[in-house]
């Protein structure tokens, strides 16, 4: 079994890696056709123009905004974790005093051992709904958050389940990926409320400029429209296919890090009864916002597309089936049980 | 032509070898990286017990026979002071008998609602239950990895090169508990377990 494991475990770092690298390729790139697009078609524009007048060379916003798409990238890797709590309101557990804060300390200090990776830095979100969530880059630099409602609610066989959980996401590297995602989506948004802006301010001035020089530019007409109606929407869908993208990435490695809170707990059954508890709660997570929740052990905006899965919750849930990770979860229990009653018997 | 497939050949022998050697190696650090963990664990759980005992030495006087069979089993266990994965089942013995002392003392503790009523015992409770963990989880994960690393050892065909890479099969932490191997009782009366 630990062989099987530990070959997904691999290969689920592998992904993680490959698509953190390809999403801030995708990202840069997205960037560089908004900024090399624009500069296109304003050439294009421009091309026909009199002598006098300006024409557009030089690619200034194709790399003005490349640049800045690296910038962003870099700071989204260097900062993301550090947003992504700040955004939360998580505050550090450094020296816990009360009972309940000493013991999550203990818990995730006992599931890093299993897991076999350093403590990560443990933080509480003062929230009364029942959350957990981990973010960071790798297993030197992770943070492992929960709710005060969560340690209200579960016993301590239950938090070693979420937190076992949550273990799984930082020694797979999703959190990598996720925490990516979640800096990246916060600033296309950041942007695109900005860019609209000015944009809307510049399609003013565009349209003054073009009426003058209208007669001259005919032949490049068509091709011109085309560009520009692609570049317009890239600008408006581009928030849109941002979050697309942390849906369809978050859903999967749910079950994955199901599978190794069970490996390091031995315990499925305590995640199963963890998860029932967190969905009995229900009530939406307030401290935790869109952007971050694709990195939560449950879905903290209390969308019911959470409660069944198919084509249209498949494509805009964050979070597989609640029902269907509790059934997988006693399903392992129960193999175990069957297995050690087995053996006795 | 042919001499280009043979090359080709040996040249993808040569990767594979490079590949095999350096994941047997790989493994076995790791498992002895594990087996430190564990040690660390142990250090710790030896290093709690004295205080342990202090503080239920006053309410326990007539529990004597208990809390002694618990500092004999710590100061042998801290006796053992066998090093590296070679030694284990003399630490694991001596751990193993420290552990079911630590649980019939825990037993009796349950036993004594005044005793847990005074915060202190409440925290010492659940620093060696934490420690009860984290001991049990580093077991765990040395097991894991050293089955891994013998698994690999053992398998066609990084086998052939096991002995290049001075592999050598890792001994596992024998689970020798009391309770496990006794056989389980059936209680029907309904309630819950201590």
């Amino acid at each position: 079994m630990s062989d099987d494991t530990s070959l997904n475990l691999f290969q689920q770092q592998e992904a993680n890696r490959r698509r953190t690298v390809l999403l801030v390729i995708g990202f840069v790139a997205f960037f560089a056709w908004l900024g090399f697009g624009g500069d296109y078609i304003y050439y294009l524009s421009t091309r026909g123009a009199p002598g006098a007048a300006y024409h557009h060379v030089f690619p200034w916003f194709g790399i003005a905004l490349t640049v800045v798409a690296l910038l962003t990238a870099w700071y989204a890797y260097a900062t993301g974790p550090e947003k992504v709590l700040w955004s939360t309101g998580a505050r550090a557990v450094v020296d816990p005093t009360d009972p309940q804060e000493k013991q999550l300390v203990n818990v995730v200090e006992e599931m890093a051992i299993a897991a076999g990776i350093p403590r990560p830095r443990i933080w509480i979100v003062d929230d009364p709904d029942p959350n957990a969530f981990a973010t960071g880059t790798d297993p030197l630099h992770a943070h492992v958050a929960v709710t005060r409602g969560l340690l209200a609610l579960c016993s301590r066989e239950e938090l070693q389940a979420v937190v076992g959980h949550e273990l799984g996401h930082v020694k797979n590297l999703d959190v990598r990926l996720m925490t990516m995602l979640a800096a990246l989506v916060g600033a296309v948004a950041l942007m695109h409320d900005g860019a609209t802006r000015v944009l809307r301010g510049g399609a003013n001035l565009g349209g003054g400029g073009g009426s003058r020089g209208g007669g001259k530019k005919g032949g490049a007409g068509p091709l011109l429209l085309i560009l520009l109606v692609v570049w317009i929407l890239s600008w408006i869908l581009a928030p849109i296919i941002t979050q697309i993208l942390a849906l369809a990435v978050s859903r999967k490695r749910e079950y994955l890090a199901d599978a190794m809170s069970a490996q390091f707990t031995r315990n499925p059954l305590a995640l199963a009864g963890a998860l029932q508890k967190i969905e009995g709660a229900g009530a939406p997570t307030a401290a935790i916002k869109r952007g971050a929740a694709h990195l939560c052990i449950t879905d903290p905006l209390g969308r019911r597309l959470t409660a069944r899965e198919g084509l249209f919750a498949d494509a805009l849930a964050t979070h597989p089936p609640m029902a269907k990770r509790i059934a997988i979860l006693r399903g392992m229990g129960y193999a175990q049980l069957k297995k050690e009653g087995g053996g006795v018997a | 032509m042919f001499s280009w497939i043979l090359l080709l050949v040996i040249a993808g022998g040569v990767v594979w070898l490079i590949g095999a050697y350096n994941g047997l190696v790989s493994l076995k650090n790791q498992t002895l990286n594990a087996f430190k963990q564990i040690d660390v664990q142990l250090k710790r759980r030896h290093d709690l017990i004295p205080n342990l005992v202090n503080a239920v030495k006053g309410a326990m006087e007539f529990e004597r026979s208990t809390l002694e069979a618990v500092i004999q089993a710590r100061n042998q266990a801290v006796k053992v002071n066998a090093t590296g994965p070679e030694g284990i089942k003399q630490i694991s013995q001596a751990e193993n008998a420290l552990s079911s002392a630590l649980q019939r003392l825990m037993v009796v503790v349950e036993q004594y609602p005044q005793l847990k009523a005074t915060g202190n015992i409440g925290q010492l409770q659940e620093e060696l239950t934490s420690t009860e963990n984290k001991v049990a989880f580093a077991r765990q994960l040395y097991n894991d990895t050293a089955t891994q690393y013998n698994t690999k050892q053992q398998q066609f065909p990084t086998n052939m090169v096991a002995g290049l890479a001075k592999a050598q099969p890792a001994d596992l932490w024998e689970i020798e508990d009391q309770a496990e191997k006794a056989v389980p009782q059936v209680d029907l009366s309904m309630k819950p377990k201590v």
